[in-house]
């Protein structure tokens, strides 16, 4: 950098910026196939590994290689990790997106970028760094087709250096990430080092963004919520997976088979204790869940919008006959193809009717990976316990993006089989029917198909209480009452509500998944900037608890805050309330495909609470409706 | 096992004990004269006579007339009328659940060859051990009588309506995809179905059963190519075959040279006896040409069309233990705290 531009531009940004610590956003822009997810996976785990709050949202497209693709780590002290809009370090490595990644920025944003690209000429209110990335990678790596993936590993060196991260930490996050391939190592450790001697004699700090050791990620994991879910339904003791690829739920299968190959492996005999099935397609994947489940075994599938819809008709079949069976649905942007490497909350009401005639179904949506373990050992008790599909509501956002976490508890309750017919209790209960309704919780005892106990024709058709087909108006009407019945005893079963009362406020908030994220950064922004507190409901599951009613009941307004266009949750709220209680609630609504951001309900609740939003520069006011009238 | 009875004065029991009564089921509810019925007494027949135990059967079926069929035979077995075409993955998963299960699954020639031909296709490759039993018409029944994929060209529907559509051969798609036991029979002949059924039953993998099953009152008719009477006529057996289970010590006499032995996975020996042309069930390409022959005569190949005994089944091919996965108690399949620990420390 020639010095007389350097002090223009100090100029042109006002003073040098008072150092920002552990509080921005740091966006990759490169190409995908090109090894920058390893190199995103080491930044990401070096600022984990300094105990700082990190988190890391992949925006991949659909494909397999050369389409640009963003890693945004957000380092937050406070621990907000939910997406932010402004990015304010980009790291610009593809020549395609690489203007318009520019030109996007907000003033005082840093750019770190490959030199021919010459990007400095875009803006003036940047802080720019350009780095010969291909004459530094020859230097390190002889072989040319590695360079490509090498290249990448520099701009973590040049990042090293500029933000004051201990090049160690990169090195010891290399090595976890590259463990078994030393040579691997070796080579990407040269980059590394190449790269932060490059900043260290060529490039003068001007930013203001730096990461400085904390204390706040002590104890923690890093995980994705599919790999999570796929531990959950492991030591849930899941026996026979039948699968179908599909972005973004491969990955939560591919784990569990990788889980399953190496700790579900009889000792004596080595044979396993579990059955992998890649079906054909989703349709002949819930078939052979349902068959499993039917046949006395813990099954499971996993899937997206578009496989949910495949398997609506065995939904049904599952619900109306009674059989066990846990379904992951990561959701991606609909409808159709719709966006597969987008996250959204779409699939909710879909869900809870899957189906013609009326069914309705179980849900639970986790939104912390934690949650995503934990649910999915749930999951399994809930299917068995109340013999039927249960849906695991998970997102492309939880599932194949990093997450710290508390470590995961082993699970302290033992498995729940349900209601499985025995000697015992066929004495107690005289003759068995397999939809009988011997204890009026809806619930009846099921025998399972070799277990000598017996036996009963399942199916889809009319049946009454002993599973005969029937066609008579009053079989048909207890039953199907049989099951709404049911469906009413799991409420208390399900996953309970986070909820936090704000006596003095007036609003409350209701959100799931991942929306929650947002909601908690959100509900501090309300509160700093304009003294608005809010209550916070968390739903966790589907039927919804009483404690529902109870929270809107006290707060004027309700917003429902989520991830799709047609406010899906607000509307499947409605049926459960009272008119007066449905007309508290308000939406908001964020349906772009990428991960909802706190500013975006901030502004949103602000607008519909009366208040306007001024922005003056970079300084933000918020007045109240009534502000400025009468002489507030 | 069922628990074994002393027999009623002068009923006859089988080797595990149980009379014949106690292998049939409920009431038929299809048509008088329906191939169905007979297909299902010939199953009870060939169940009883085995000494299969009811207790370990799963009786699968999709949707139609063939697969309300289930209800009629083996009344205690477990049973699952699953839904239209869908019936060969709810049958893998519940053997993939409990391995020591005897399938049978009924579909129809609708169920099958146009909803399910998808699901048919992979569970012939996969070789999963279940006995698959397409009751064939060429009409869809239960919806009063359109078209099935295996009607054939220039057939009329009682209305007049004429097929322009190709059939699909069921058998010659099973062999071309590899099925290990691919046989064709009907409903009116007793001796072959019945042997066919029982060497199916000592069969390890999919035993693919197509049999001629006319529907008398959709498509008995003239110009039907599914109706008794084109059966009988136009039916062309490929053995004389006869059936010596495992159990029996029976010797079969026969002149050298005119009959085939196949031993079958359970150590049962079916006999073929050579008609006409030099048949060998062993010969894969074999099949595919007698059976392409013979629908180019107007004619249907029935017996047993090939046979693999010794393909390993889908079971075998994953590795399992041998408990059912689904009797395994809690402390072998959720993994002790170490592992999550382990995984919890890899993560960290």
């Amino acid at each position: 950098m020639v010095p007389s531009e350097v002090a223009v531009q100090e100029v042109s940004t006002g003073q040098p910026a008072e150092r920002v610590v552990n509080d921005f956003s740091i966006q990759v822009a490169t190409v995908n196939g090109s090894g920058s997810q390893t190199a995103n996976l080491v930044l990401l785990r070096s600022i984990f590994q300094m105990g700082v709050p990190v988190s890391g949202k992949n925006l991949f497209p659909s494909n397999i290689a050369g389409l640009p693709t963003w890693y945004t780590i957000r380092v937050n002290k406070d621990g907000y990790i939910a997406r932010k809009k402004e990015i304010d370090f980009l790291v610009a490595m593809n020549p395609e997106t690489a203007r318009e990644d520019v030109l996007s920025l907000g003033p005082g944003a840093a750019v770190v970028y490959d030199e021919p690209l010459k990007l400095d000429v875009l803006r003036d209110d940047l802080f720019f760094y350009p780095v010969p990335f291909d004459k530094l990678v020859a230097g390190v790596c002889t072989d040319a087709k590695l360079r490509r993936l090498v290249r990448n590993m520099i701009y973590d060196g040049v990042l090293s250096n500029l933000m004051q991260v201990d090049l160690s930490q990169m090195e010891k996050a290399l090595s976890r990430q590259l463990g078994r391939k030393p040579k691997a190592v070796t080579l990407n450790k040269g980059a590394l080092e190449v790269g932060f001697e490059f900043a260290e004699t060529h490039l003068e700090k001007r930013d203001p963004f730096c990461i400085k050791p904390m204390d706040a990620t002590k104890g923690l994991i890093l995980i994705e919520g599919n790999a999570a879910a796929a531990v959950g339904a492991l030591m849930a003791g899941v026996t026979v997976v039948a699968w179908y690829p599909i972005t973004p739920s491969s990955s939560l299968c591919e784990t569990l088979i990788d889980y399953l190959r190496k700790y579900r492996i009889d000792e004596k005999t080595e044979k396993a204790t579990f059955a992998v099935v890649q079906a054909e397609d989703e349709i002949a994947a819930i078939g052979m869940t349902i068959g499993a489940g039917w046949a006395g075994a813990r099954s499971m599938t996993s899937t997206s919008g578009p496989g949910v819809s495949l398997m609506g008709e065995f939904a049904g079949l599952a619900y109306y006959a009674e059989v066990p069976a846990v379904i992951f649905d990561i959701q991606r942007v609909g409808p159709s193809t719709g966006l597969p490497t987008r996250t959204a909350q779409g699939d909710v009401l879909t869900t809870a009717f899957l189906s013609h005639g009326d069914t309705r179904h179980l849900m639970v949506f986790p939104s912390t990976v934690e949650e995503c373990y934990e649910m999915a050992i749930e999951a399994f008790d809930l299917a068995e316990r109340f013999q039927a599909p249960v849906f695991v509501m998970s997102d492309l956002d939880l599932g194949m993006n990093t997450w710290m976490s508390k470590p995961f508890n082993y699970p302290t309750k033992p498995l729940d089989r349900g209601k499985v017919l025995d000697e015992e209790t066929l004495e107690r209960i005289g003759k068995f029917g397999r939809y009988r309704d011997v204890d009026g919780d809806g619930v009846a005892y099921r025998s399972v198909p070799g277990d000598k106990m017996p036996a009963y024709f399942c199916r889809g058709s009319g049946h009454n209480e002993w599973a005969q087909y029937s066609e008579r108006p009053d079989d048909y009407q207890r039953n199907i009452d049989r099951l709404a019945r049911k469906f009413e005893t799991a409420r208390n079963w399900m996953p309970a509500p986070e909820v936090e009362i704000d006596r003095k406020a007036s609003i409350g908030v209701i959100a799931y998944g991942t929306t929650h994220w947002a909601v908690v950064e959100s509900r501090d922004q309300l509160k700093a900037e304009a003294d608005v507190g809010t209550s916070y409901y968390r739903v966790c599951a589907y039927p919804f608890r009483t404690a529902m009613a109870s929270f809107i009941e006290r707060h004027d307004r309700v917003y429902v805050i989520e991830q799709n266009r047609d406010a899906q949750m607000l509307s499947l709220m409605k049926l459960d309330l009272a008119p007066e209680l449905a007309s508290r609630l308000r939406s908001v609504l964020h349906y772009t495909g990428n991960p909802i951001d706190a500013r975006t309900i901030t502004d949103s609740i602000l607008l519909q609470e009366g208040y306007r939003v001024e922005k003056t520069g970079a300084a933000t006011s918020i007045v109240p409706r009534n502000a400025g009238v009468g002489g507030e | 096992m069922a628990s074994v009875t002393s027999p009623s004065r002068g009923k006859k029991v089988n080797r595990i004990g149980l009379e014949a009564p106690q292998y049939r089921g409920t009431k038929t509810t299809l048509c008088a004269g329906c191939g169905h019925n007979a297909i299902s007494e010939r199953i009870i027949n060939a169940c009883f006579d085995m000494g299969i135990d009811p207790a370990l059967v799963v009786k699968l079926s999709g949707i139609g007339c063939s697969s309300k069929s289930p209800a009629y035979f083996l009344g205690s077995a477990h049973g699952f009328n699953a839904v239209h075409g869908r019936m060969p993955s709810v049958g893998t998963g519940a053997l993939l659940a409990n391995r020591k299960l005897i399938a049978i699954g009924v579909s129809g020639d609708g169920d099958t060859g146009a909803i399910g031909i998808g699901q048919f296709v992979h569970l012939m490759r996969r070789n999963l051990p279940i006995i698959y039993i397409i009751e064939d018409n060429g009409c869809y029944g239960l919806t009063k009588g359109q078209f099935s994929p295996t009607a054939d060209l220039g057939s009329k529907l009682k209305t007049g309506v004429v097929n322009d559509l190709p059939p699909i051969d069921m058998c010659a798609l099973a062999v071309e995809l590899g099925a290990s036991f691919v046989a064709r029979s009907f409903s009116g002949d007793k001796k072959q179905l019945t042997a066919v059924l029982k060497a199916a039953l000592s069969h390890r993998g999919t035993a693919m059963l197509d049999v001629l099953s006319p529907c008398v009152t959709f498509n008995d008719h003239e110009g039907s190519t599914k109706s008794y009477a084109y059966a009988k006529s136009h039916d062309d057996p490929l053995e004389e075959l006869s059936f010596v289970p495992y159990f029996d010590d029976i010797t079969v006499d026969h002149e050298p040279g005119t009959t085939q032995e196949v031993v079958l996975h359970d150590g049962s020996t079916l006999y073929l006896k050579k008609l006409d042309d030099d048949y060998n069930p062993l010969d894969k390409n074999q099949a595919v040409k007698v059976l392409s022959d013979t629908r180019a005569r107007g004619e249907f190949a029935t017996g047993l069309i090939y046979v693999e005994p010794k393909k390993p089944d889908f079971l075998e091919v994953l590795n399992m233990v041998d408990e059912p996965l689904a009797t395994l108690s809690q402390e072998r399949v959720r993994p002790p705290k170490q592992v999550l620990e382990e995984i919890m420390d890899g993560l960290r």
